[in-house]
């Protein structure tokens, strides 16, 4: 399915990339990890299992096992540093 | 309820004075004012840049609040937060509650904050004399919104 995918903070400079539109075979948050991971480099290690990172879709915080769906928008940050 | 992302800054007497204006019925105002400090973590801070999630961020804001008028009965919340670049002294995020009674407006104005902290998408880069750095999510910020227990 198609997602929208944003990334945020010390991720976005880390990885490189602030947005992009991608096609993920799987239909949860973990598959579109896996995909990400599969990428290497700077990917697999940032978003490492037992890495500290934060998965939004469509708005909204959720866990790795939660259900993507078609033009989803996910977000994937670090923990909120905020207040 | 007034919910505001903006990167102006915010006075407090003003917020007060427009969220208690022609009322009669609010008996304790709470407020919090959360400011940008010049020192963190053993180095001095020049400056912060907050960056926020647009849309994640006011809804995740609504959210809280709304979290916490169904477990106090709030008379009315205003919440600020401003993102951009801050400079030492700067005020960040402003919560006033109003209540019927002290209690409720204590209390809320301090799980907005703790709720806040490791709920709403804002983050903080600090300019220090090393260089640019982000600023690390801190574990007692989530034991502190732990506390509240699951809503």
């Amino acid at each position: 399915m198609k997602l929208r995918v944003l990334y945020f903070a010390r991720l976005r400079e880390r990885l490189g990339c602030a947005e992009e539109t991608l096609d993920c075979a799987g239909s949860t948050v973990a598959d579109l990890v896996s995909l990400l991971q599969a990428r290497g480099g700077v990917w697999a290690e940032e978003l490492a299992t037992g890495r500290a990172y934060r998965v939004a879709v469509n708005q909204d915080i959720v866990a790795l096992d939660a259900a993507l769906t078609e033009n989803a928008e996910v977000a994937i940050f670090p923990p909120v540093t905020g207040g | 309820m007034k919910i505001v992302v903006q990167s102006e800054a915010f006075e407090l007497g003003a917020e007060v004075d427009a969220l208690r204006r022609g009322r009669t019925d609010i008996g304790a105002i709470a407020s919090f004012v959360g400011l940008a400090r010049d020192m963190n973590d053993g180095s001095d801070v020049a400056a912060m840049t907050l960056e926020h999630y647009p849309g994640m961020t006011e809804k995740a804001l609504a959210a809280l609040v709304e979290d916490a008028q169904s477990r106090w009965t709030l008379l009315d919340v205003t919440l600020i937060h401003r993102v951009g670049r801050l400079l030492p002294g700067d005020p960040i995020v402003l919560v006033v509650v109003a209540g019927s009674h002290r209690g409720e407006a204590f209390a809320a104005c301090e799980f907005i904050m703790d709720y806040l902290k490791t709920r709403a998408p804002f983050w903080k880069k600090e300019e220090t004399p090393e260089g640019e750095r982000w600023v690390e999510a801190r574990a007692s910020d989530d034991a502190a919104a732990m506390r509240w227990g699951k809503t």
